[in-house]
């Protein structure tokens, strides 16, 4: 982007679900599985504490911390790839998750932010993100994925 | 906002081209997105009002300024829903092949 130095990208979806169960959905390893390619994550979702993406085979993909936890509304972590020397090499981005009670859906907002012009991760899950979302918004409303693991 | 709202934002061109270069340069300013379009700044903020009702522009404050994003997730939902896993591979070595033969990549 040409107005600051980041490279920054914002997902936004809107489901039909409660905050709470979003939280849920969003925070949990049975949940997280259905809808994020199989992969789940390892925290306690308390501010401080490590983070991590794990693949289903058990590999780390990306590690960081939570940095912020305000359930039902608000999560940042930092977020540093794993596993691609040259997406690594790039450091911790920002991933800050908002959820906003809208007309009897939440509007869920994904703003992943990395302070570096082009940056490859950011390029790397700007792939990612919409497919999670559209998964997650599936799961949700109907309770079917719209993609397999 | 529905996926009516999503298609009758995106079958218009001079919406089509503001998503465009939101695609090749995301969060820019109303400033940056009049530079050099054939249209005056009212006629781009209507548009970029309309496909923001649709979701497919989000915005964020930065300072004083106000920067917007391209949002695929509304357009990937559409893609998800007539698509789906198994056509994936080959839809993307289609779309791939004609790229490559028409000699326009818009990544």
């Amino acid at each position: 982007m040409t107005s600051t130095v980041a490279s920054t990208f914002v997902y936004v979806t809107f489901i039909r679900t409660t905050p709470e169960q979003l939280w849920t959905a969003l925070t949990s390893s049975e949940f997280t599985r259905q809808y994020w390619f199989g992969m789940h994550q390892e925290t306690d979702w308390k501010p401080g504490s490590s983070w991590q993406l794990v693949f289903p085979d058990g590999r780390v993909a990306d590690t960081g911390e939570i940095v912020e936890a305000d359930p039902p509304k608000r999560l940042v972590l930092k977020w540093r790839n794993e596993f691609k020397p040259e997406l690594k090499s790039e450091g911790y981005s920002r991933c800050t998750i908002e959820l906003e009670p809208i007309d009897g859906a939440v509007k869920l907002s994904i703003t992943h932010t990395m302070d570096l012009p082009d940056s490859k991760l950011i390029g790397a899950v700007s792939g990612g993100w919409p497919r999670i979302l559209s998964n997650l918004k599936s799961l949700l409303e109907t309770g079917e994925l719209a993609l397999g693991t | 906002m529905s996926d009516d709202d999503v298609f009758r934002a995106l079958a218009d061109a001079s919406r089509r081209q503001l998503l465009d270069r939101l695609h090749s340069e995301n969060g820019q300013t109303l400033g940056e997105l009049c530079q050099g379009l054939g249209m005056t700044r009212q006629a781009v903020t209507k548009h970029l009002a309309i496909l923001e009702a649709a979701n497919l522009v989000s915005t964020r404050r930065h300072g004083r300024e106000k920067l917007h994003f391209i949002n695929p997730v509304p357009i990937n939902d559409i893609a998800e829903r007539w698509i789906g896993k198994f056509e994936r591979p080959r839809l993307a070595a289609l779309s791939k092949l004609k790229r490559t033969l028409e000699g326009e990549d818009h990544d």
